[in-house]
């Protein structure tokens, strides 16, 4: 892993200014302020658009139903996000030439990959927590207090699966020079893991399986077995993160 | 940076082969450097220069042979070679985001530096690469010249053993080419300096040693004067007086006659003749003048150039050997 503080601190600066850190908080502060608000305002909005045409009956909206909207945004505009932090993270950097720059210092190939990895990571990290906390407090307003325990280990789990998905699309950009393809390889995979979730004793062991106890964590229920999807999430990251080296470490730049 | 050790070899290539698919860029090349050496890497377009240097510095893979710098075998992921490297790529390319000082710390960090050591040894660089008026400006705002300047300076901010520069004065103005040219003899003693080019001139102006290069093969290598005085061949310029135009026509006559003689042309009133057998050459011209009875206002022996060296050994390009995009068309494996 040598040089890998120095890579990291570049990842991190070159996300804020390239102002792509700030632009990510943004997307998930708005998605993490919004979602309460559908859930609180979705029959109202409903009823005003169809006026008396029709009558739609629906059942008085509650903090689970925040919930489940934030959850629901994160799991398509976050895992968006997550695609196009990562897909040119490597091609990029391979296609310009500034790989080659970077690599012929004293810099391991491990390193530099990783250092990559983890500052997607932590912009969406960062992103998570802005949005999580955007959400719980305009959910205590609209509705009532989540727990706040549970709703952090929520947060986590969510922050876990885009990740993952951050992962899978890292690892096309690795294997090629076009940050297309990469994103076309993690945009497959989310339809994928999307197909394979439904699929019983599969899918409570993918990354689409975290939402299921991160939602019995965020509203406090008493059930919660998220040992098995978290622990198959990081090691599908962690073999990712192999995959990519493994190809990275032979390639000409 | 530690000085070199006198005699010792700082880079050091045996069969050294790069094939892409059926293209042959670099045909078991042998190639010992000396440490302390400024060593020049010549040869045309599409020769295996940069697909050498590349090698060498850890970016391509050979695909059969070994080579090792500063002790080390070079290889793909081997970050204990680029502890003494320095490396600047033909068309050097950084991150537009950050600005000049801020390259030159990154790279920095990345060897380890930190602190007051970090932010001095960065102010100097930007210094002796005249980009200290430029340094707080985002290098996407940087002109070519400028960029190559960077490149120059974050190559050699840790003070490497052992230089590689591909094309280095590619994009520079005279001015900016002239003082990285100084800056590279200034390097004589303190590291060793592989430098790829195809400017003789320059070549002929900082380094000591050569290797010449063609289709990816070995020509020859060897310190500079040597290889002048081996495969250069002096040219004679004779300027003879006003009013001897048949006495002239005379003397070339009795020139191209001579065996030794090459070639014999006129030019603006100047004889000039190549030869093929200098010693011959240097015991017959004179009397063959005095025979003629023509008197000379000048007579020249004139120095010979790396360029005909060059050619000699490389020959001048056909059109036929050129490919789409000016450069030579490498062997093919299979012709080998």
């Amino acid at each position: 892993m040598t040089g890998f503080g120095a890579l990291l601190r570049k990842e991190l600066l070159e996300q804020w200014r390239t102002t792509r850190l700030p632009l990510v908080v943004v997307v998930f502060l708005l998605v993490g302020l919004s979602s309460p608000l559908l859930a609180r305002f979705t029959p109202e909005i409903l009823k005003a658009v169809g006026g008396n045409q029709f009558q739609i009956v629906l059942p008085m909206p509650t903090a689970a139903d925040a919930y489940d909207q934030l959850a629901k945004n994160l799991g398509e505009f976050g895992a968006l996000i997550a695609v196009l932090l990562a897909m040119g993270s490597v091609a990029t950097e391979k296609e310009r030439g500034t790989a080659a720059f970077i690599l012929v210092k004293p810099v391991s190939r491990a390193a530099f990959l990783i250092s990559k990895l983890a500052a997607i990571a932590a912009t969406l990290g960062v992103a998570t927590v802005i949005a999580g906390a955007g959400a719980w407090f305009y959910t205590l307003v609209l509705f009532e207090p989540l727990p706040v325990g549970g709703f952090i280990a929520a947060m986590f789990l969510q922050w876990l699966a885009l990740v993952a998905y951050a992962a899978i699309t890292f690892v096309g950009s690795t294997l090629t020079r076009s940050a297309l393809a990469a994103a076309g390889l993690g945009v497959a995979a989310f339809l994928v893991l999307g197909i394979l979730s439904i699929v019983p004793g599969v899918g409570t062991y993918l990354p689409t399986g975290l939402g299921a106890p991160a939602r019995a964590l965020a509203l406090g229920l008493a059930h919660v077995d998220a040992l098995g999807p978290m622990a198959t999430s990081v090691g599908l990251i962690g073999g990712l993160v192999v995959v990519s080296w493994l190809a990275f470490r032979r390639q000409e730049l | 940076m530690t000085a070199p050790t006198p005699g010792a070899v700082a880079i050091e290539a045996k069969g050294l082969t790069k094939q892409f698919g059926s293209i042959l860029a670099l045909d078991r090349l042998e190639l010992t450097v000396p440490a302390g050496s400024i060593f020049g890497l010549l040869g045309p377009n599409g020769a295996g220069k940069t697909t050498t240097i590349r090698i060498l510095a850890g970016l391509a893979q050979a695909s059969s042979g070994s080579a090792t710098v500063a002790g080390i075998k070079v290889g793909l992921d081997v970050p204990e070679l680029h502890r003494h490297v320095g490396y600047l790529d033909q068309d050097p390319r950084f991150y537009s985001w950050m600005t000049g000082r801020d390259l030159l710390a990154f790279v920095g960090r990345l060897h380890g530096l930190d602190g007051q050591e970090l932010r001095a040894r960065v102010t100097e660089m930007l210094e002796r690469t005249g980009l200290g008026a430029a340094a707080e400006r985002r290098i996407g705002g940087y002109s070519g010249g400028m960029r190559q300047r960077l490149g120059i300076a974050q190559a050699i901010l840790q003070r490497p053993t052992i230089l590689f520069l591909d094309e280095p004065v590619s994009s520079l103005d005279p001015e900016g080419r002239r003082d990285l040219l100084e800056l590279i003899t200034s390097l004589r003693g303190e590291a060793t300096v592989v430098v790829s080019t195809h400017v003789l001139s320059d070549v002929e102006r900082i380094c000591d040693r050569v290797a010449i290069l063609d289709r990816g093969r070995l020509v020859t290598e060897g310190p500079l004067q040597e290889l002048l005085d081996a495969h250069a061949r002096p040219i004679y310029r004779l300027a003879p007086g006003p009013g001897q135009d048949a006495r002239q026509s005379d003397l070339i006559a009795a020139l191209r006659a001579a065996r030794w003689v090459t070639t014999a042309s006129v030019s603006a009133g100047t004889i000039t003749v190549t030869v093929s057998d200098p010693a011959a050459a240097a015991d017959e011209i004179l009397p063959l003048v005095v025979a003629a009875g023509v008197t000379l206002d000048a007579f020249e022996r004139a120095r010979p150039t790396l360029e005909e060296v060059f050619l000699e050994l490389v020959g001048p390009t056909a059109p036929d050997d050129l490919d789409g995009r000016g450069f030579v068309r490498p062997r093919e494996a299979t012709r080998q």
